[in-house]
């Protein structure tokens, strides 16, 4: 029947159980630092994956080095995925777990080394929520956040 | 380390609990009426009203369940006529999503002939769900 067809295009599909994968790698990455502590160590795998997911924050999910194993490694004995997936909501949950694994390597950077196990407990757990069920924690804030700003445009004022 | 494998066994706990929750709630229809008082005039927002229902889905595009919904309920409304799909982009509908109180993407409200809000529900939608949530807009049938 008639349907609305004003969704804006989107950028060619990624297979969806490639972040999910990548969040596995990931989680595990963080569950190491978490049981490395507030140590130098801790914080330098909390960089390394500070880092990861700067490159995934800027180049998406699959441009980051859990996207290539999961492309070399693990799709090759996957059958071929049911449907693709915007590669947006995966970018934008790489930029949030680079915001709160960023927190942790600033603040040891500057010596409070007891945050890089707490932030890398955060992020784990919204890492290993990811892999297991697929929810991706950065996504459901989202709209909360955006709530947060002031109204703006507004297509029509409710009437009251 | 004794205390750090502790900590990450609690986390782990913390996550199956977290992740058995949201998967239980997701697109689970509630048929409670909405507020009395809430009177949205759809056509200025651009939702054409289908003559039986209408799926209003509220979608961000970060949001990848928001695709597969969108999917499911445009199914649907092909299959069955007189039912319309629509697909509001949050940030643009910002004073629609407070004033509904949407929390989430995706949210679908369903809409009765009359434009009243007859179910409602939050996260990704099953193609049953979705059948569940039509068929409390729809009038009950002449048996």
């Amino acid at each position: 029947m008639n349907r609305d067809t004003s969704a804006p295009p989107a950028p060619a599909g990624i297979d969806p159980r490639g972040p999910r994968v990548g969040a596995g790698i990931t989680a595990f990455l963080l569950a190491v630092v978490v049981l490395l502590g507030a140590s130098t160590a801790g914080l330098v795998l909390l960089g390394v994956v500070a880092a990861g997911f700067a490159l995934g924050a800027v180049r998406g999910a699959q441009g980051t080095v859990q996207g290539w194993l999961f492309r070399t490694l693990v799709r090759p004995r996957l059958a071929p995925p049911a449907e693709l997936e915007d590669p947006r909501p995966p970018r934008f949950a790489q930029l949030v777990g680079l915001v709160v694994t960023g927190v942790g390597v600033v603040l040891g950077l500057a010596g409070v080394l007891a945050a890089v196990p707490w932030a890398a407990g955060v992020a784990f757990v919204a890492a290993a929520l990811n892999a297991v069920v697929g929810l991706c924690l950065g996504c459901e804030l989202y709209l909360l956040g955006l709530r947060l700003r002031p109204a703006r445009r507004t297509a029509d004022p409710a009437p009251r | 380390m004794p205390t750090r494998i502790v900590v990450l066994v609690a986390l782990l706990l913390l996550t199956v609990a977290l992740g058995t929750l949201w998967r239980a709630r997701q697109g689970r229809v509630r048929t409670a009426p909405a507020r009395a008082d809430l009177a949205i005039d759809w056509a200025a927002r651009g939702v054409g009203l289908g003559e039986r229902a209408t799926f209003v889905q509220l979608s961000a595009q970060v949001c990848a369940p928001c695709r597969a919904t969108a999917r499911v309920l445009r199914d649907l409304a092909g299959r069955e006529p007189g039912v319309v799909h629509h697909e509001l982009d949050v940030e643009e509908h910002l004073d629609l999503v407070r004033e509904l109180g949407v929390l989430k993407t995706p949210t679908v409200l369903v809409l009765d002939a009359t434009g009243a809000q007859a179910a409602r529900s939050s996260g990704g939608m099953t193609p049953a769900q979705a059948g569940h949530a039509l068929a409390a807009a729809l009038p009950a049938p002449a048996a």
